[in-house]
């Protein structure tokens, strides 16, 4: 590896090519920045934070940053934990996360970034928002409470099913998920399980029905092991305790 | 040696007792805990009045006014207070209710329920007044620390009350840091 093909991530020598971002190499590599609106079979969309690190000593999202021969990147130091708790205190308490009555505690991305970070407690003051719970797909299950605006699922239905069965409307915090019909309903949809829109979430926003708890609480995913060693749920199998179709 | 015990006091607000329940099931470990501490008012022992205390445990979030009174009381008297269990974190399953109108709310439970007979609201003054929005407590009394879980489990109780006797800064392994 000559020396122009390498950046530095927390003291570690990273290689990447030409066009790559710090993200995608360090995923490469097999360094785990977390993150949130980033999966690695979409272009990055650079809206949750999540991933930032400081990069010759300016903060950047490393989702979008592309890396550059010598650059000297951090991401494990006790400053951006602290930030990136913040970050995710502040998408705890915009929506209505409430872990114990969610059927993706445990195989939850947001989760397990939280837990990864450290976070114990929400601090900041709860929002409460009054979100819908939209169940009129005969196999799916909408609750927008948990939504945190990541635009995976837009971008995996426009992109990759081409439905385009989701969008975001509204700005700053009005902002909010909606489904692309007149009713608002994702029952008058053609959209299907079997979408990749289906296996993106981040959250437990998007759920497929008549098959809850089956895999009971404590043997999880995210119970036993952290998800910078078990990797994205939306990576994984559902064999394995993922999401994603075989 | 720790030659007086430490007062605890605890106390389930807006929860479930799970929290307590979780605290009991320290089992064996509860006779090292008697050692070092000494239980003040708690649902454990049944004391009504509390007093001067070191810890002050906290199961629950605030939904009422009694709950709020009860909390202030604690901040008072408690040297350190701990917020414990999903719901003094975060308002829990109770803060779903803040979804609705607590009239909504009531009219459900009270007056549209099935089999109901001279249905209506209850509304005696023993009664404590209930807030129109459950809340956790760290909006209304500043927390020492927090202890996540629903409940957090028997083994997070332990290694969290074994580092704060200690005078250790709390660091629970992965395993016991949960939110559900
Ligand atoms: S529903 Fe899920 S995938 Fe879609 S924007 Fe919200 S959090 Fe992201
Ligand atoms: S993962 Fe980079 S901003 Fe969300």
């Amino acid at each position: 590896m000559s020396e122009e093909s390498t950046f530095t991530l927390d003291g570690r020598k990273v290689p990447f090519r030409d066009g790559q971002t710090i993200m995608a190499a360090a995923l490469a590599a097999g360094v785990y920045i977390p993150h949130l609106c980033f999966n690695p079979e979409f272009p990055p969309h650079g809206s949750c934070r999540v991933c930032l690190v400081k990069v010759n000593g300016r903060m950047q999202a490393s989702c979008t940053a592309p890396a550059m021969a010598g650059q000297v990147v951090q991401s494990e130091t006790e400053e951006i934990r602290e930030i990136r708790r913040g970050i995710l205190q502040m998408l705890f308490v915009e929506g209505n996360h409430v872990c114990p009555a969610c059927e993706k505690s445990g195989a939850c991305q947001l989760q397990a970034v939280a837990y990864y970070v450290g976070m114990l407690a929400p601090h900041y003051t709860h929002f409460y928002p009054r979100r819908p719970v939209d169940a009129s797909h005969p196999d799916a299950l909408l609750d927008f409470n948990r939504c945190i605006l990541c635009e995976l699922c837009v971008r995996a239905s426009r992109d990759v099913d081409g439905k385009n069965v989701f969008a975001v409307q509204g700005r700053g915090i009005k902002a909010h998920l909606v489904v692309n019909t007149p009713s608002g309903k994702l029952g008058a949809t053609d959209f299907s399980l079997s979408d990749k829109a289906a296996q993106v979430c981040p959250t437990g926003t998007i759920l497929s029905k008549h098959s809850g708890y089956e895999i009971p609480i404590g043997q999880r995913l995210y119970d036993r092991k952290p998800i910078n060693v078990v990797g994205d749920v939306a990576a994984l199998a559902v064999s394995k305790g993922g999401r994603r179709h075989d | 040696m720790i030659e007086s015990k430490l007062k605890v006091a605890t106390c389930s607000l807006c929860g479930c007792f799970g929290c307590h329940m979780s605290l009991l099931d320290l089992d064996e470990r509860l006779f090292d805990l008697a050692e070092k501490i000494e239980f003040d008012r708690s649902p454990l022992t049944d004391i009504k009045e509390l007093g001067e205390c070191d810890i002050g445990i906290i199961e629950g979030g605030i939904a009422n006014v009694e709950n709020v009174h009860t909390l202030l009381e604690f901040r008072a008297r408690c040297k350190v207070l701990i917020a414990m269990g999903a719901c003094a974190i975060s308002g829990g399953v109770p803060a779903m209710r803040n979804q609705y109108e607590l009239k909504d709310c009531l009219e459900e439970s009270y007056t549209r329920g099935t089999g109901l007979v001279d249905a209506q609201i209850p509304n005696d003054p023993e009664i404590p007044l209930l807030l129109d929005q459950v809340h956790p407590i760290h909006e209304v009394v500043k927390i020492d620390y927090f202890l996540p879980g629903c409940p957090p489990s028997a083994d997070a109780i332990w290694t969290f009350v074994s580092q704060l006797l200690a005078g250790q800064p709390i660091t629970l392994p992965y395993t016991q840091i949960h939110y559900d």
